[in-house]
Formats: structure tokens, C-alpha cells, sequence
């Protein structure tokens, strides 16, 4: 290990988010935040969902740009292959907020990072949503996801770095606990 | 009507450690107790229970233990028997049977049918007056019998049948185990929690937690505090026995260990899938411990004198574990909420409290209303302050605190 004199730079205002921390405990309205996206039918399994604006700190806020999702199903589902499947959009949530997470935790501990890679893997026995098996689920029987990290750390290190990105996720939390889901009729 | 210069509320170990730092400044107090002196310890702790800290630690301003075995850990009775001793001791004014009603600003103190004037008053009633039991209890099949550790006595008073347990604090895995030996098949659901050993290279974790210089570490100098007021108990039983209560060896006598409970649907508890990573948390803040004491070791040149450095074995969660558990079934028959406590201060009407209905303070100064002191809270000054024995230095810094309050009003 070198030591140099150059700081840790993760790309992570870690000081913003201290602040925020700080500020949103004094002024807990402002922590309430609400994310959304629309979704339109295109046709068969195809759809497609935009994400643009949210509301937090209090106010209506916007992203940069507006993104967009075309969502759809494989060709062995008899679909026309338009985009990911819905799953594979799950995985996607879980991944990034952990690889965020991550990073942002070693820049706190001053861990530099070389380099963050993540596969994400969602086990799916699919007789549950073909009705095929009572017994089966619908959803994921697991999801394993596997880091491998290049930076100035011990292994016990990065295992701890990868522990505490867990602990402070929002979408780890979401897939691994209950959530209520109300999905109505407009 | 009664004028007095402070007034102590409850006489557990904390009520009377600050009695006794207050004589021995010249300010007599009296000591207001809803029973008898150390009430909790004789009506809502469960008679198998003993102290998780050694006996030799049960110090207390003016007072060590002078048993036979020091490093023994004491049984409820033998607490109450000490509490009791101490009491008189240090010749304590307590009147028992004696319950605060009310106490509000100016300090108007209204116990049983008297009213009493103070000029201060310290708050020494402890954390552990109500079970803190979550919002998902109230879905609870009502077939089940439901408890918590402050009505629970032992396993013969549980219907036969399986036994959900609920949190992995001390108390969570204590009465898991014990439950789970009268032969009632035990689920252990849980969260965060705290793992360390009973003893490692042959001393017990809290001659190392002392040593190293952690239990001292001051509230304001801890990097959230707010988290480590709220930690759970570290999963210890106060024997040497090598009935370790360590999830792993609750796992080979045969309790099943879930993930954190997050709903009840129709009857059916759902638990968190994080159980690995809360697991994983645990055994990387144990060792992060064990690696400090180490390194104390090596500087305060202990290594020759003491066994090798060592780890424990990584917590094993069975890739199988359930992440349901159906309540309707007949198989479980009762819940145990072991999911913390929270203190009773609804009688005190003095607009000190947070958001969170927590009182606000500064290291048990409670900053908003002069003359007014919090004693005998989980790392109320330092992470001693949650053991008895944390109540001899914080009784010194508020008595301090006091003693100059009181003579600063007098100029």
C-alpha cells in the first residue's frame, strides 16, 4: 500500500450529504419525498415508462432530462423483444443503489476506489407466473448479487464497505422487506 | 405543601448512587420511590436472569463488591439484595411507596396525595419502565399468547407449542434459549443486533470492553450517538457455562433464526431477507472489537501473559431459512416481544421532549428547563452508563452540575 498525500476522491460529496443529514433532522417535512414513473402500453407485452420529475425537500423537483424505459419480454415469452423484462428492471434497482452506496461509504471510511463491478442474479422458477404450481412463487426465489472491488482496502475492509452499503440502501431494504402495495382503478 | 432542594425520583441503583453524591455535597435530598427500593428487579424481571457484567464491576460511589466471586455474574435476587444494602448504606431518605403523579415546571412535584416543591429534580426512574413492542403486534392472531419480557417469568407459565421470539437483544436470546430447553421449538426473529463473546483470550468481554478504554468513551465524542442510545443489548447470558447464547449455538440446539418481522398478513409473519447481511454486520463489529483489544493487548504488553489472539466462527444463516411463518397453523402458540424497552416519563409534564417523545438532553442536563436531570439511560454520558456501574461517575458529573446550579441561583 502507498501512502500519498492525495485525498480520496470517490466522486461523492460526502459533506453534502452530511449536511443534508443534519439539515432534514431539524426539518423532518422535507425529508418526505415521493418518486414516480408512467408507464403507456404500447402494444403486446411492450410498454413504455418515462421517470422525469419527483417531489422532496419540500418542493416539486426534476430531474436533468426525462428517461425513458421501453419495457418488454423476451422472444421465447412469444414477445417481441422491445426492451428488458420487468425482472431484469428489478435487478437493475437493487444493483445500482448498492454499487451508490459503495462507493459513497468509502469515500466516508477514505477508501479510494480503481474499480466497482456487480452482477446481479435473480433466481425465477416461472411455473409460478404460468399458474403451472400452487406451491411455486411468483417472484424471486433469491437474488444474489457478487462485487469485485479494486482499491487501497483489506479484504475485511471491502466486506465491511459492501455490509454497510446494505444497511443503508433504500432498494435493499424495499426487495428484502415487506412493502403495502395499493394498485387501484383511476 | 413540602419545600425541598431536589428531589430524586425512584430509588434503583441510580436514584441512589445520586442520593449519596448529593449528601455528600451538603444538599439533602429525598427520594421518591412508587415501591420499595431496586422495584423493578423484584417485580418485572424474570428470576433466571443475572447481570451481564461481572461482579466485580457492580461498583457503585462508595461501594465494591465484596462477595466470594468476583467474577461471577449476580442473580436478580442477589441484586435486589444489593440495591437494598446500598440503600442503606449510604443511609438513602427514600420514601418507598411513594408514586409521582405529576411533576411539572418550577418543579411542582405531585406524589401520591401530597405536593412538594423542588429546586431540582433528577430523573432516575431508567429506561426499562415499558416493553417497546412494534406496530405489527396488533396483528397478531388472537389464538396466540402474547408476552413481553416485563410479564414473563419462566417457560412453565407458556401454552405447549411453538414459541416466536422476537428480537436478539440479551433478553431475545436469553429466553430463547431457556424457552427452547423446557422443550417448546423456538423461532428467533431478529434484526440489528450486537454479537461479542463471553470471554475471549480467557478474560470476559467486559474486563476488555473496560480495559481498552470503550465503555469510557464519552457521549459527545461518540460518532452517533442517537444510534448507540438505541443499540440493542449485546447477546450475552451472565454465565461462564459454555452455554454460550451466540446465535450459533442457539442454531445447533436447534432454534430457528429468521429474519427481522415486517408484517403479518393474515396471519402469516413475513420476515426481512437481510438476515445474512445482518449477520454478516455483526460478526464485522465484533471482530473490528476484538481486533482493538488486540492491539491494546500488544501496546499495554499483555500478549505474553495472555492466551493467543483468536476469531470466532462467522455466523451461519441457512440458505433455506423461511422468510414466512404461518401464526394460524396451531404450531406457534405464543410471541414473546423482546424488542427493547422504553422509559415511563408520561407523568413528567415539562416541555423537554423531541419529536420522538424522547426527553432532550446533554448528557443527562437536561438543558431546557435549568435544575432538571436525567440519570440511569443507556450511554447517558459514556457507554458505561448502561451498567450499573455507570451510574458512579455520571451521579459525580450531574451532582457537580447540580451543586453549581443550585449555588449559582442562590447569588
Amino acid at each position: 500500500m502507498t501512502i500519498t498525500d492525495r485525498p480520496v476522491d470517490n466522486g461523492v460529496n460526502v459533506q453534502a450529504l452530511l449536511d443534508a443529514r443534519n439539515a432534514l433532522s431539524a426539518a423532518p417535512e422535507a425529508a418526505q419525498f415521493t418518486w414516480r414513473a408512467s408507464c403507456t402500453w404500447r402494444n403486446g407485452t411492450h410498454s413504455h415508462s418515462t421517470v422525469d420529475g419527483f417531489t422532496g425537500l419540500g418542493a416539486e423537483q426534476r430531474h436533468r432530462t426525462t428517461y425513458e424505459f421501453d419495457v418488454d419480454h423476451p422472444e421465447i415469452f412469444a414477445s417481441e423483444d422491445n426492451g428488458a423484462a420487468p425482472v431484469e428492471l428489478v435487478l437493475v434497482g437493487p444493483v445500482g443503489c448498492l454499487t451508490a452506496g459503495v462507493a459513497a461509504v468509502a469515500q466516508h471510511r477514505g477508501i479510494q476506489l480503481r474499480s466497482v463491478t456487480a452482477t446481479i442474479e435473480g433466481e425465477m422458477n416461472i411455473l409460478g407466473i404460468l399458474g403451472a404450481d400452487p406451491d411455486v412463487r411468483n417472484g424471486f426465489e433469491a437474488i444474489t448479487v457478487r462485487f469485485a472491488i479494486d482499491a487501497d482496502a483489506s479484504r475485511d475492509d471491502l466486506e465491511a464497505l459492501v455490509a454497510q452499503a446494505q444497511k443503508r440502501s433504500a432498494v435493499f431494504d424495499i426487495v428484502t422487506n415487506p412493502t403495502k402495495v395499493l394498485v387501484e382503478l383511476a | 405543601m413540602m419545600q425541598t432542594t431536589a428531589v430524586v425520583i425512584a430509588a434503583g441503583h441510580a436514584g441512589l448512587a445520586m442520593s449519596r453524591r448529593l449528601t455528600e455535597r451538603s444538599i439533602d435530598p429525598i427520594v421518591l420511590e412508587r415501591g420499595e427500593v431496586a422495584n423493578s428487579w423484584r417485580t418485572a424481571r424474570w428470576p433466571s436472569l443475572r447481570l451481564l457484567t461481572p461482579n466485580w464491576q457492580t461498583r457503585l460511589p462508595g461501594h465494591d463488591y465484596a462477595g466470594a466471586d468476583p467474577d461471577g455474574y449476580m442473580p436478580v435476587a442477589e441484586v435486589v439484595a444489593t440495591i437494598a444494602r446500598y440503600a442503606r448504606h449510604v443511609r438513602a431518605p427514600v420514601h418507598t411507596a411513594t408514586t409521582v403523579r405529576a411533576a411539572s415546571q418550577g418543579f411542582e412535584i405531585r406524589a401520591n396525595e401530597d405536593v412538594c416543591y423542588a429546586r431540582a429534580v433528577v430523573l432516575a426512574t431508567g429506561a426499562c419502565n415499558l416493553p417497546a413492542i412494534p406496530g405489527v403486534a396488533d396483528a397478531v392472531p388472537p389464538s396466540i399468547t402474547t408476552l413481553t419480557p416485563l410479564t414473563y417469568r419462566d417457560p412453565g407459565q407458556l401454552p405447549d407449542g411453538g414459541v416466536l421470539v422476537v428480537g436478539a437483544s440479551a433478553t431475545g436470546v436469553q429466553l430463547a434459549a431457556e424457552i427452547h430447553r423446557s422443550g417448546r421449538p423456538v423461532t428467533l426473529a431478529f434484526g440489528e443486533h450486537v454479537r461479542l463473546p463471553r470471554t475471549y483470550r480467557g478474560r470476559d468481554i467486559f474486563w476488555w470492553l473496560e480495559a481498552t478504554g470503550l465503555l469510557a468513551e464519552p457521549y459527545d465524542q461518540i460518532d452517533d450517538v442517537t444510534r448507540a442510545r438505541h443499540l440493542p443489548s449485546p447477546q450475552l447470558t451472565g454465565t461462564l457455562h459454555p452455554t454460550m447464547t451466540d446465535l450459533n449455538t442457539l442454531t445447533a440446539h436447534g432454534v430457528l433464526i429468521v429474519g427481522r418481522i415486517g408484517r403479518i398478513v393474515d396471519g402469516v409473519a413475513q420476515f426481512s431477507g437481510s438476515l445474512p447481511n445482518t449477520c454478516a454486520l455483526a460478526d464485522l463489529k465484533m471482530n473490528r472489537f476484538l481486533n482493538r483489544a488486540d492491539e491494546w493487548a500488544t501496546t499495554a504488553g499483555l500478549d505474553d501473559e495472555l492466551p493467543p489472539p483468536h476469531r470466532f466462527a462467522p455466523t451461519h444463516v441457512d440458505p433455506r431459512t423461511p422468510l414466512e411463518l404461518d401464526l394460524t397453523t396451531g404450531e406457534i402458540t405464543t410471541v414473546l416481544w423482546a424488542t427493547g424497552f422504553r422509559p415511563d416519563h408520561s407523568w413528567l409534564d415539562v416541555p423537554v421532549r423531541d419529536r420522538a417523545g424522547h426527553i432532550r438532553h446533554d448528557g443527562g442536563v437536561v438543558t431546557s428547563a435549568p435544575g432538571l436531570y436525567l440519570l440511569g439511560m443507556p450511554v447517558l454520558r459514556t457507554r458505561a452508563s448502561t451498567y450499573i456501574h455507570g451510574a458512579a461517575t455520571d451521579s459525580e458529573a450531574l451532582a457537580r452540575h447540580l451543586h453549581s446550579f443550585l449555588s449559582s441561583r442562590r447569588r
